[in-house]
């Protein structure tokens, strides 16, 4: 009979229990950063490298969020096929360019130092890159989208104040106004970038 | 010859500038990136090319040779650059209205020269004078109102604005202390060469500062020449708005339909 309450006692409290545990931005952050740091210094290949940061961006960068982000108001226009087949560029070529970038540093040092709660949505992270001999700190914020606590993801990087997901946008939107906004000619671009 | 090409260039900037805003498309104070009209697009796309090509040949090396230099003898560089740009935004605050700033600036730029023997350290900073942002008259020509025109690739002198660039003739115009010092009046400590060599020094200390991220940029770019141009505009939109804070500005509204 004892067994049995404290069975049932048990069973409660895990029903009870709340499973969803709610990530702070900035130890998600940190805790992002120092996957990467230990990444690229490691004594890997650089593509080996670049294949292990594609899966870190895949776990903690909104990608598909971003790729629309970065298409403005063209979105809007593109079927639910051409929707679909941008995401899928978008992807390669996001995960190609940010492996690759990402790819030059060598145990680069990245301090969270504060957060910013804009809205319920969106928190700033503050950190600072460490100057090395050769390049001066560089501090950067990043732009967590917290909508899901337990599932927070990347939407921007803003890098001394200059968004790159805002000059993705714009390098797009040029893309696309030297080809009448045919978004044929921005697939085109990425296929390129991504088989090169 | 010099003045003519300066005046040929201001008229043509200020044309650009007039066009821009009867369109209407350029309001005053209004700098957002996305609103800025590149008028000359193919024009600045062949400049840029010419910068590139520029860079590949001159900048480029030098500054991957000077990069390599023992990090007190660049940051001794870079102060004195600093201290003598000192001069142009000492002037800037004062058109601007910061008058604490400027004599923050001022304090500094007198330390600096004279302890800090000619600039090479900033001894101001550990005397409390801190703060340092550099202003030119294009950010002032900004805050009086003034909107950015046309945006304008310069040869050798890279991204501008029409306001931009008639703000750095004024430079020209008496309104860079070190010009006048060094090339407009001929003085016993100084001459032309002091002048060009600090601009060329500059152009090759921002080269090597940012050395890495512009190789990562151009390797990774789809359209370089909209990357480069993005981030000059939106560098100068903070800069006119004294703010790191662009996550502020930003319009939030693509996102909320994306997460919808």
């Amino acid at each position: 009979m004892k067994i049995k309450k404290i069975v049932v006692v048990v069973f409660l409290y895990l029903l009870n229990c709340n499973y969803s545990y709610s990530i702070e931005p900035e130890i998600f952050v940190q805790s992002t950063v120092n996957r990467a740091s230990k990444i690229l210094s490691e004594n890997i290949s650089k593509e080996k490298k670049m294949d292990e940061l594609r899966l870190i961006a895949k776990e903690t960068v909104d990608i598909r969020g971003i790729g629309f982000y970065t298409l403005g108001s063209v979105r809007k226009t593109l079927s639910d096929g051409q929707k679909k087949r941008y995401a899928m560029l978008f992807e390669e070529y996001f995960l190609k360019s940010f492996s690759s970038r990402l790819a030059e540093y060598t145990n680069p040092e990245i301090d969270v130092q504060s957060k910013e709660i804009l809205s319920e949505n969106y928190t700033i992270v503050n950190s600072l890159l460490k100057g090395t001999a050769e390049r001066p700190e560089v501090k950067i914020d990043w732009r967590i989208y917290t909508k899901n606590p337990d599932n927070p993801l990347i939407r921007d990087l803003i890098i001394e104040g200059l968004s790159l997901a805002r000059t993705q946008k714009e390098e797009f939107s040029s893309i696309l106004n030297s080809n009448d906004n045919n978004i044929n000619a921005l697939f085109k671009t990425l296929e390129e970038f991504s088989k090169n | 010859m010099k003045k003519i090409l300066i005046i040929i260039f201001t008229t043509y900037a200020l044309t650009l500038n007039v066009i821009a805003s009867d369109d209407g498309e350029l309001i005053l104070k209004k700098n957002d990136p996305a609103e800025i009209e590149d008028c000359s697009e193919n024009f600045n796309r062949a400049t840029f090319k010419f910068n590139q090509a520029l860079d590949g040949v001159i900048f480029q090396p030098v500054a991957s040779v000077y990069r390599k230099l023992p990090s007190p003898a660049k940051t001794g560089v870079s102060n004195s650059l600093e201290n003598i740009s000192h001069l142009i935004t000492i002037p800037n605050n004062l058109i601007q209205g910061d008058f604490r700033q400027a004599g923050v600036n001022t304090g500094r730029f007198l330390v600096n020269t004279t302890i800090g023997v000619l600039g090479l350290f900033d001894v101001a900073q550990h005397l409390g004078l801190t703060g340092f942002e550099k202003e030119d008259y294009g950010q002032s020509l900004a805050t009086l109102g003034v909107g950015p025109g046309c945006y304008i690739v310069l040869p050798i002198l890279g991204p501008s604005t029409a306001r931009d660039t008639v703000g750095s003739t004024l430079n020209f115009f008496g309104g860079d202390p070190w010009y006048n010092v060094t090339v407009r009046n001929d003085t016993q400590y100084f001459n032309e060469a002091n002048y060009y060599t600090s601009k060329g020094v500059s152009g090759v200390d921002f080269r090597a500062k940012n050395y890495d991220s512009i190789e990562n940029l151009e390797k990774n770019s789809l359209d370089f020449y909209a990357s480069v141009k993005s981030l000059y505009l939106q560098d100068r939109q903070q800069k006119i708005l004294n703010t790191k804070k662009i996550t502020d500005t930003q319009d939030d509204s693509d996102w909320e339909e994306i997460s919808q």
